[in-house]
């Protein structure tokens, strides 16, 4: 009886846990072998065929482009991550800690998430006409006398692209953050005032500490995203910036698909390397 | 051992909008006291501590510690330490760190900042687990901590906001001894704020009774215990009757009511059996609950249930006139 119930229970475990498992495999595993089967095929000119060789890899690993991608695509990764930070932590700080009242907190928050009712493409669009040579940027500017020549960087440029990352991706920043804040027991914030600490380290030796899980959670989610991208850098350099997202659809376009599935292997491998390493410093687990 | 300082409060109010929290209250804690605020929840004890503390903004009169208005000054700069209900412990430092904090925040250099977390340490007992986070600690252990990392600042008067009530019952006798014990040896004046009378009666060298944002009575444990100026105190403070008299209201102490052949005639509605005593609440024909507590081996001479007719008596000099 007691050996009968046992595999019961065991068979009810597997067939609950069956129906994701089926999603992950099909729609997750099974994509990315695929993937990673696709890089070792060759290509000609106008087709491609099965095989298992290097020369997708030895191509990649031997074109300086490659090396001038990826760096690329970590300064905009750095850059963002480093802005995103900055103003998503202030915002999720002002957010917990300055608005006392549940309903206004609950009232500022909906209300970075505006810019989200609207597609990502939209929004990124709409920078255009007020970045362009004659935008409403360079306009002011100009009748405001500040300057006498429109700026030519502020549109299709590492700025824009930049710009647009930092609008579009903030928010990723300032959940996280603002949900570990909110957690933060405030007597911990008055024991500090106790003991003598100043505001700033109040917030350096007690409030940073305490956030770190969500700064890495959302460090993550913003690395990713930056990382993987290939419209918003299209888009706000008017194609004169390249970063590895662009590699890959450029490929794709050229229907050079084993060439592709190599440059995403080699990026997929390369963001989980980066999400290791900043898993080393916080342990992320408390907050799961 | 440091002589205490004394603390005044001179008119001292607390409003949040409409509300009165603290009304002013004008009161001397002497020196090198333990004092215990007591009262029920809301009754401005807790506003009145973290005023003193300067946690919370005095909206009118003022705080003095040794003769100096301190209502101004920010916390660290009063001469006043405080000890958290929920010890508010950081969670992310050891417990070493945890009582160097104040001295880092000042920028006492590691090694030195150690030494003087450590002799805290030793104080309270707490040397081998000064490696530890707090979460690996008990109750009682992070309270230890909390203490030690109040006191590193050598504070003239330590705040202690109800800090038994996170503790078990048994814990929470073994570190109230430990806290008049270590109070006795600094000298230092200890306000602490709690609900719990037995908490007070066994600590405080002074009580004060709060209620409704005023102070009811202050005094002596065994001044206010045995001679409550209102009802209210009477009430909150145990052990006590009170009872309607002609001409106001007294008290009289449930330890004095007897049971005997003559006397009030009243109806038994509840034993309970308390150990050393039982206690037998009996309610009188014009209708009001009278509790008395029998010696245990009185009581159990001739039994009683409820249900059962009894007479009541006292002797009339046991009873304690109120003032209100």
């Amino acid at each position: 009886m007691a050996i009968r119930a046992f595999a019961n229970r065991h068979v009810a475990g597997w067939v609950q846990a069956a129906p994701l498992a089926a999603v992950l495999l099909g729609f997750l595993i099974a994509p990315i072998a695929m993937i990673v089967v696709v890089s070792f095929w060759g290509a000609t000119e106008f087709s491609i065929y099965p095989a298992f060789q290097f020369d997708n890899y030895e191509f990649l690993f031997g074109s300086p482009v490659t090396y001038r991608v990826f760096l690329a695509t970590f300064k905009y990764a750095l850059i963002t991550w480093a802005l995103t930070l900055t103003i998503g932590f202030t915002v999720a700080y002002f957010l917990a800690f300055h608005v006392r009242s549940l309903t206004m907190q609950v009232a500022l928050f909906l209300l970075c998430t505006i810019p989200f009712w609207t597609s990502n493409i939209i929004r990124m669009i709409s920078w255009i006409p007020f970045l362009g040579r004659n935008g409403i940027a360079n306009q002011t500017l100009i009748s405001w006398g500040v300057i006498d020549e429109p700026l030519e960087w502020l549109l299709y440029s590492d700025f824009a692209v930049i710009l647009a990352f930092v609008h579009l991706y903030t928010l990723f920043m300032v959940v996280p953050i603002f949900n570990t804040m909110m957690r933060i027991d405030r007597s911990l914030l008055e024991a500090a005032r106790d003991a003598g600490a100043s505001g700033f380290q109040t917030l350096v030796h007690v409030v940073i500490p305490l956030t770190k899980p969500g700064i890495m959670i959302g460090t993550i989610f913003v690395v990713t995203l930056v990382m993987g991208d290939f419209i918003t850098v299209r888009f706000m350099s008017g194609s004169q910036r390249a970063n590895v997202g662009r590699l890959i659809s450029n490929d794709i376009a050229l229907l050079q698909y084993p060439s592709a599935a190599a440059t995403a292997v080699v990026l997929l491998c390369t963001v989980l390397i980066v999400i290791a390493i900043l898993l080393r410093f916080v342990n992320i687990r408390r907050e799961l | 051992m440091r002589t205490g300082y004394d603390v005044e409060l001179v008119h001292l109010t607390k409003r949040y909008g409409d509300t009165v929290a603290v009304r002013d209250l004008n009161h001397v804690f002497a020196k090198g006291h333990y004092v215990c605020l007591l009262g029920p929840s809301g009754c401005g004890k807790s506003s009145t501590l973290r005023m003193i503390a300067g946690h919370e903004e005095v909206s009118d009169g003022s705080i003095l510690l040794d003769g100096q208005d301190i209502s101004a000054l920010p916390p660290a700069q009063r001469g006043t330490a405080m000890m958290f209900q929920n010890y508010a412990l950081f969670p992310h430092l050891s417990v070493r760190d945890n009582v160097a904090f104040s001295l880092r925040m000042k920028g006492v250099e590691k090694t030195a900042r150690h030494a003087k977390a450590d002799e805290l340490l030793s104080l309270v007992d707490m040397t081998h687990l000064a490696d530890r986070s707090p979460a690996q600690l008990s109750g009682g252990q992070q309270q230890r901590v909390a203490l030690a990392r109040a006191l590193v600042t050598e504070p003239k008067v330590l705040l202690l906001d109800e800090p038994l009530s996170a503790l078990d019952p048994f814990l929470r006798i073994r570190m109230r001894s430990e806290l008049k014990k270590l109070q006795r040896e600094l000298g230092i004046t200890f306000i602490h704020v709690t609900h719990g009378q037995d908490e007070a009666l066994a600590l405080a060298d002074e009580i004060v009774v709060m209620n409704d944002a005023v102070i009811e009575q202050a005094g002596p444990a065994r001044e206010v215990w045995t001679r409550p100026r209102t009802e209210f105190v009477a009430r909150f403070i145990g052990g006590h009757n009170v009872i309607a008299l002609p001409d106001g209201k007294a008290t009289l102490r449930a330890d004095a009511v007897t049971l005997g052949t003559e006397g009030m005639p009243a109806t038994v509605t509840a034993v309970e059996y308390q150990g050393a005593s039982v206690a037998l609440t009996a309610r009188t024909e014009t209708g009001e609950d009278v509790l008395a507590l029998l010696p245990e081996g009185e009581f159990f001479a001739s039994p009683k249930s409820p249900g059962e007719a009894v007479r009541l008596s006292w002797t009339e000099g046991r009873m304690h006139r109120l003032e209100a």
